[in-house]
């Protein structure tokens, strides 16, 4: 779980330009780190190839739509990181 | 080409749903008012038409890899260079490569060359959505059709 948050956090660093260290397992990625959709779309480009998964934003996103999660189930750093480890696990099952 | 309609494609020649490749031929026009302006004495394709033509190339490899239920619409362009001018009359052969598959998003290697001469390249995204309406997309699927996209490829993937 670390090792995914710490890939996670160094791509969120490099692809939006945000100082390593104010990227946290608390942190928001859209509250705290201000992340937009666009930018969001890097970032899961560059989880998808570093992971070899491909995340599934849309579901998630309709399901957030649709007052089934909340986006802190998905878009807190910690809780991304084990949807990750879940879909790395689901992908070598 | 039609520069002022925003219609860049003329031909799609090669469409490649296995390399998940697709080849356009896009021919600048000899005149467009567009070039009036671009520059008085000096006719120029303006760069982001040619950024364009290859969003819209990729765009008709991402629609036909989704089956036509899905629209591309372009959302971010990297690395993008422009390497040589290009002038009215040219004829330019353009190509992309679906180089990722998100959701909700897809990620193309795009090129344009003229006589084999590399001229621009980029790497585009493309966020793809459900049709806004059936207009939408009736249209097209007319327009894939007058340029000559292998609809059978399509349909049989």
């Amino acid at each position: 779980m670390s090792s995914t948050f710490d890939t996670v956090a160094n791509i969120i660093a490099e692809t939006c330009d945000i100082p390593r260290d104010t990227i946290k397992p608390e942190s928001h990625a859209i509250d705290d780190l201000g992340i937009d959709s666009l930018d969001f779309l890097d970032i899961a480009f560059a989880i998808d190839k570093a992971f070899g998964i491909k995340l599934p934003l849309e579901q998630w996103t309709q399901e957030v739509n649709d007052g089934k999660a909340t986006t802190e189930q998905y878009f807190v750093l910690k809780n991304l990181s084990a949807r990750i480890d879940d879909l790395v696990a689901a992908k070598g099952a | 080409m039609r520069l002022e309609y925003f219609q860049l494609i003329d031909r799609i020649t090669e469409l490649n749903l296995t390399e998940l490749t697709v080849r356009a031929e896009a021919n600048v026009p000899a005149a467009s008012t567009i070039f009036e302006g671009h520059f008085p004495g000096y006719p120029l394709m303006p760069g982001v038409l040619l950024i364009e033509t290859m969003a819209q190339t990729s765009g008709w490899l991402v629609i036909a890899r989704m089956n036509f239920e899905r629209m591309p619409f372009l959302a971010a362009v990297k690395q993008a260079k422009l390497r040589t001018f290009v002038q009215p009359g040219q004829s330019l052969q353009v190509s992309a490569t679906l180089a990722h598959e998100g959701s909700g998003y897809m990620v193309t290697d795009a090129e344009i060359r003229a006589d084999g001469k590399l001229v621009c390249d980029a790497s585009l995204t493309l966020r793809t959505m459900p049709f806004p309406n059936p207009e939408f997309r009736a249209n097209m699927t007319e327009v894939a059709k007058r340029i000559g996209l292998p609809m059978g490829a399509v349909v049989d993937g």
